[in-house]
């Protein structure tokens, strides 16, 4: 579906400075009255201030979200990644007006509904049909909206048959179901969800992604916080990456998404670089690709076309009868690919390596090459080049994450009628 | 499919989102948007109160009948305490009618911001439709109650009079009473965990405070005002003279009343919207 989606100069959201702070008394599961109280006949005035110091001794502080800042325009869709704890659902939380900000401000033009939890609000004891109206209600769906939608919203959900039995009959599956069908159809002017696409059984699923393809398409505004790379680089057009309160990175999807995922496989301790260029050694120097421009991303990776790959070599001392290997890791190291080239005559100084493909369907994201050189079974040099290299094509594979392999092979596919017929 | 945008060219006042420094207005045009949410909360309560059991809505009736009887044998004719010249039934169940309503809004009051927990802290309403809701569903049960009086007052062959048109009055009363007393716990139950512990202590203390057991008629004519101070008070007093015609007639005492319970009211939102921002925090 490829609708015109012209952004709006009108800003939707605007958040500078934004910050929450928790304050956490490590020794207290809650708050009690009479120790409260018991404070306060020590110093009266804190009683009637909204401040809760005096109580412990001891208080720690975490900020859950620290100067946070940016824009997003009417008709955008934002993903919002980051590992868990990160500060995504806090930041939803503030934007949502469930939990004050601490610092800063935001701004928000138009209606807001944010989708935190499918399901808030299901009581077990009423009927699917009156919970129809309670969810509703309790998302922001006026009464009347509730009731034209209704048969749609059964439709969905799959359930006509147990309107009439109460929630506890259900299945978790249908409760689910029914949650996420009356959640699909908000028709907010602006729309904040937390990663709560990733529910229910593959065909629900894919109607679910449907859905939202829709709402996105239409023009509205998404605020969206996901684990799913997959859908996060199909529905939106722009990514924050948040990690420990702090916005890290905003911009386009693909940037930011194979950043984030180079971090998260390079894990918290990043190896100390070997610093390469040291005189007199036998060294693999770099790697690039063959065509990249001076203004591209020299590990950036972003055609389906041809691609060369070259690694610039310095050999100290000649070769006689080299053995060189090359292997393509993925971001979890796994081997991907891999080629060896036996009987190299090399003279000292510097000597390009070059591979040239014909395609790199590769699934997009971070990959890592490895390159070595041995010589009469002495290794000379081996070495897990860094930058990584990114590839930022098109994905044109399942739109589910688990479902995605490795190949993100470009094919031709066709259903005809009859029998035996070639599909080209 | 395209949806038509709205097409304004000046972009509308922005919802800002800041840290409240305890503001105070209560912003009641707010209200008026979520009303249709209070329906549903109440509707939901009340619902779920008739499907879970038909013990559900006896007991309310059941325990005012109860603690009437218990009240009639002891209080009235083995203390024989004045009882304006009502028949003893009469007299306390007039009373423990507004009286079971209000204490059962209260302890509902306390309750239902921690009950409500998961509705808080993922969607946004003005958090004061959870006391209000607790409130107004507390009256089914009133409802209930009040047709055993209806019955009970046949039974006994009294009559009311023109007094009882002033009867939903002081059914408002009671109502702002146990609102303006509900947000105040309601909120501190959200903060301080402890809170609802002491709630039926302090339900089991007012109700002697006020005249349910007794009559006014024992408090010294010059001390009356003060007494009225307790809200509860002027409301049953006025439940009482309303339907019956005995006992005192709306006076000073009522006057203290609703002064009273105006004042708990106001503070009571006042600082129900001062904790409003934390109560999703600790909640």
């Amino acid at each position: 579906m490829s609708i015109q989606r012209g952004f709006d100069l009108t800003p939707a959201i605007r958040v500078s400075g934004l910050g929450k702070r928790y304050r956490i008394a490590p020794h207290q599961p809650y708050l009690a009255l009479r120790d409260r109280l018991e404070a306060a006949l020590r110093v009266p005035a804190r009683l009637w201030k909204n401040e809760r110091s005096g109580v412990s001794e001891k208080r720690g502080e975490i900020w859950a979200l620290r100067e946070v800042a940016f824009q997003v325009q009417r008709g955008e869709v934002i993903g919002v990644i980051g590992r868990n704890g990160a500060g995504k659902t806090t930041l939803l939380k503030i934007l949502s007006r469930v939990t004050e900000p601490s610092a800063g401000s935001a701004e928000i033009w138009g209606a807001v509904r944010s989708l935190l939890e499918v399901g808030t609000g299901f009581h077990p004891e009423l009927t699917g049909r009156e919970n129809i109206f309670l969810n509703g209600a309790i998302l922001g769906m006026k009464r009347r909206e509730i009731q034209r939608k209704f048969d749609e919203i059964v439709a969905f959900a799959e359930v006509p048959e147990f309107l009439d039995t109460p929630l506890k009959h259900y299945s978790s599956g249908m409760q689910t179901r029914l949650a996420f069908a009356v959640a699909a159809h908000l028709e907010p002017e602006i729309l904040l969800v937390d990663e709560v696409l990733a529910v229910g059984d593959l065909a629900f699923q894919k109607k679910c992604l449907g859905k939202m393809d829709e709402v996105a398409h239409a023009g509205r505004t998404i605020f969206f916080v996901s684990h799913q790379m997959n859908q996060v680089r199909r529905l939106c057009s722009r990514v924050l990456w948040i990690d420990s309160g702090k916005l890290v990175m905003d911009g386009a999807v693909a940037e930011v998404v194979s950043a984030y995922e180079s971090a998260m496989s390079r894990g918290e301790s990043e190896e100390p670089r070997r610093a390469r260029g040291s005189e007199g050694e036998t060294r693999f120097m770099k790697w690039y690709f063959a065509d990249a421009r001076e203004d591209e991303h020299p590990n950036r990776l972003e055609s389906l076309g041809e691609v060369t790959v070259r690694f610039e070599l310095r050999l100290a001392s000649a070769v006689r009868r080299g053995h060189h290997g090359i292997a393509l890791f993925t971001a979890n190291r796994e081997l991907v690919w891999a080629r060896a080239l036996d009987g190299l005559r090399l003279p000292p100084g510097l000597h390009t390596v070059s591979y040239a493909f014909p395609c790199l369907p590769l699934r997009p994201g971070p990959y890592f090459w490895q390159v070595s050189l041995w010589e009469e079974g002495e290794l000379l040099d081996s070495w897990d080049c860094l930058p990584e290299m990114i590839v930022a094509t098109p994905n044109l594979q399942h739109a589910r994450d688990d479902w995605n392999g490795v190949l993100n092979l470009p094919c031709e596919a066709a259903v005809t009628e009859g029998e035996g017929v070639e599909v080209a | 499919m395209a949806t038509a945008m709205p097409t304004e060219l000046v972009a509308p006042e922005p919802v800002r989102i800041g840290p409240s420094h305890g503001a105070l207005h209560i912003r009641l045009n707010e209200l008026w948007t979520y009303r249709e949410l209070l329906y549903f909360f109440v509707w939901r309560d009340i619902k779920v109160r008739y499907k879970q059991t038909i013990i559900g809505l006896a007991w309310a009736v059941l325990q005012p009948f109860l603690t009437m009887l218990v009240f009639s044998l002891f209080f009235g004719r083995l203390a024989k305490l004045p009882t304006d010249g009502l028949p003893y039934p009469i007299f306390y169940y007039c009373a423990l009618v507004p009286w079971g309503y209000f204490a059962t809004s209260l302890q509902n009051a306390t309750n239902i911001m921690v009950e409500q927990q998961r509705l808080i802290t993922k969607i946004y309403f003005p958090r004061v439709v959870l006391p209000i809701s607790a409130v107004l569903s507390g009256l089914v049960d009133f409802g209930a109650a009040f047709g055993v009086l209806i019955g009970l007052m046949a039974y006994y062959r009294i009559v009311p009079g023109r007094a009882t048109l002033l009867l939903p009055g002081f059914l408002l009363l009671a109502m702002v009473t146990a609102l303006g007393c509900g947000l105040w716990l309601s909120a501190l139950n959200a903060i301080y965990r402890d809170v609802r512990y002491v709630v039926p202590f302090l339900i089991q203390f007012w109700m002697f405070a006020s005249p349910v057991a007794y009559s006014t008629v024992l408090v010294p004519q010059r001390w009356r005002w003060i007494y009225g101070v307790n809200p509860m008070a002027g409301v049953i007093e006025g439940f009482r003279w309303a339907l019956t015609g005995q006992g005192l007639a709306p006076g000073p005492l009522t006057a203290a009343s609703a002064g009273a319970v105006m004042l708990v009211l106001l503070s009571g939102l006042s600082y129900f919207r001062r904790m409003e921002g934390r109560i999703a925090d600790v909640v």
